[in-house]
């Protein structure tokens, strides 16, 4: 299967062909944020970047650069403040490694807030009028890369939401394309039976420990996780326990697709290598979300069984829920009705396809409700503390 | 359709696929099932009788023990099964 979308001179495409201003840190964010209302671009408010230490500096190194260097994106300018942890010239090279136009720029060198302002607004417009001469081409379905989440989950999650897309995500794959499966905290309680599909032992006990750390974490904190996970929202709906949680958001990955890897979290999804792959992100929808389109996910698909907004601010968001009064509450912000298996008004395989035409009209260009919303939800997964 | 949903032969609880009243009788599986108290929309039911700290199975797979007898037709969450796992709160006792 074909699809159109923006050729990146490093052989990746994109949906879409979004203009990113990245601050540094949480100092550039208000500058990076002027700049971007100026030229129509995108700015990723985030409030980190300095005194950040280890794995966890690492992390959100790779988050930033992840995002830069994901095909949604056609070009990028990082805004420093100078001084930080994070320096804008490294994001900005790493980013440029990829072929797209990189810039970067400091408050500190510019001289203050307006004069960064100004040259800001210079570089960016700069680049986006190139990104406007750009137009669709087409591109073989195996370029594109699927990120699977969910979120505000009740029990029609589990039955109908997450088994549909798993249906669609099979599909994909079967098809050539690339899917990830997140989320670690809700995998506990259902390792057992994802761990049987990773056919590598290394990759395999990769993955089992990624799960056994994240209980750890949990567990040093010396209360119930329950709570936590489920949430109130999902003990509302009916979830009982994280094991009953998990239980149901395996099945996102549906059934028999054996896995080829475990990432790390926004580790890049090998392109070489297109299948289904398991990355390392909380239960937390946007820090997931994030981690995924990170690893080069162009495309989320989103289930939701209480109802959520969330979208992403480089890559479309297709929501789906399996519980008719949600879907009927908030029909604003879901795009695909699955909660009419639940009424015997179709079977499952149908809403599966549903997801997998809904998948391929978005990737073509169609917005999701996220997008038409202008929802752009953003945050980092972080695994240290702030010094 | 039937208005409880039993996912693998396994299991021992449903879920509501609507509200159920209190002394409602179902017919399931070809026996009938009196609901014991009123259970809200996909939450979940007791198919049989589970001894205190035994396994609740959904899925065919173990979503936690029972912290209480729970009888059939009774309502199953929070308040009469636990989870075995992120038990921070029991560390001491592992």
């Amino acid at each position: 299967m074909m699809l159109k979308g923006y050729a990146r001179e490093n052989g990746t495409f994109g949906i879409r062909n979004h203009l990113l201003i990245i601050p540094a840190s949480v100092c550039a964010v208000e500058v990076a944020n002027r700049i971007a209302v100026k030229v129509s671009a995108i700015s990723l408010p985030h409030q980190h970047g300095c005194c950040q230490m280890g794995a966890d500096f690492r992390q959100t190194v790779r988050t930033l650069t992840g995002f830069g260097c994901n095909p949604n994106v056609g070009a990028v300018l990082v805004v420093g403040l100078g001084c930080e942890g994070i320096q804008a010239d490294q994001i900005a090279h790493e980013i440029e490694k990829t072929g797209k136009e990189a810039s970067f720029i400091t408050i500190q060198d510019c001289g203050g807030t307006t004069k960064t302002v100004e040259q800001g607004i210079h570089i960016a417009s700069k680049m986006a009028e190139n990104l406007s001469l750009m137009k669709r081409a087409t591109f073989p379905l195996n370029h594109l890369i699927l990120g699977m989440e969910c979120g505000g989950s009740d029990p029609t999650s589990g039955i109908v939401a997450n088994p549909a897309i798993g249906i669609a995500s099979d599909l994909l794959v079967s098809m050539g394309g690339s899917s990830i499966l997140s989320e670690t905290t809700e995998v506990i309680g259902a390792e057992h039976i994802l761990a049987e599909r990773f056919y590598d032992s290394k990759e395999r006990a990769k993955f089992l420990d990624m799960v056994s750390k994240v209980e750890k974490r949990a567990l040093a904190v010396g209360e119930d996780l329950r709570g936590s996970q489920p949430t109130p929202g999902n003990i509302q709906g009916g979830l009982s326990t994280i094991e009953e949680k998990s239980l149901g958001c395996m099945h996102k990955a549906g059934n028999t697709t054996p896995f080829l890897g475990a990432l790390e979290y926004g580790e890049p999804v090998p392109t070489t290598k297109p299948g289904l792959y398991f990355m390392d992100t909380p239960g937390e929808d946007i820090d997931s979300i994030t981690g995924m389109v990170a690893g080069g996910a162009q495309l989320i698909v989103f289930t939701t069984g209480r109802g959520t907004p969330t979208g992403c601010p480089i890559a479309p968001v297709i929501k789906i829920t399996g519980n008719p009064e949600t879907y009927r509450n908030m029909e604003e912000n879901i795009d695909v009705n699955g909660g009419k298996v639940i009424l015997g008004e179709c079977t499952l395989d149908s809403v599966g396809k549903e997801i997998f035409e809904k998948m391929i009209a978005v990737a073509n260009g169609e917005l999701t409700k996220a997008e038409k919303l202008g929802h752009k939800e953003f945050g980092i997964y972080r695994i240290g503390y702030t010094f | 359709m039937n208005p409880i949903l039993k996912l693998h032969e396994k299991d021992n609880v449903g879920t509501c696929l609507r509200k159920l009243e209190a002394q409602e009788t179902i017919l399931f599986d070809e026996f009938s099932i009196t609901v014991k108290e009123c259970i809200p929309q996909y939450h979940k039911i007791a198919l049989k009788y589970i001894p205190i700290h035994n396994p609740v199975y959904k899925y065919g797979q173990i979503i936690g023990l029972a912290t209480e007898e729970i009888f059939q037709g009774d309502y199953v969450h929070v308040h009469n099964i636990e989870s075995m796992r992120g038990r921070g709160d029991k560390k001491e006792e592992c």
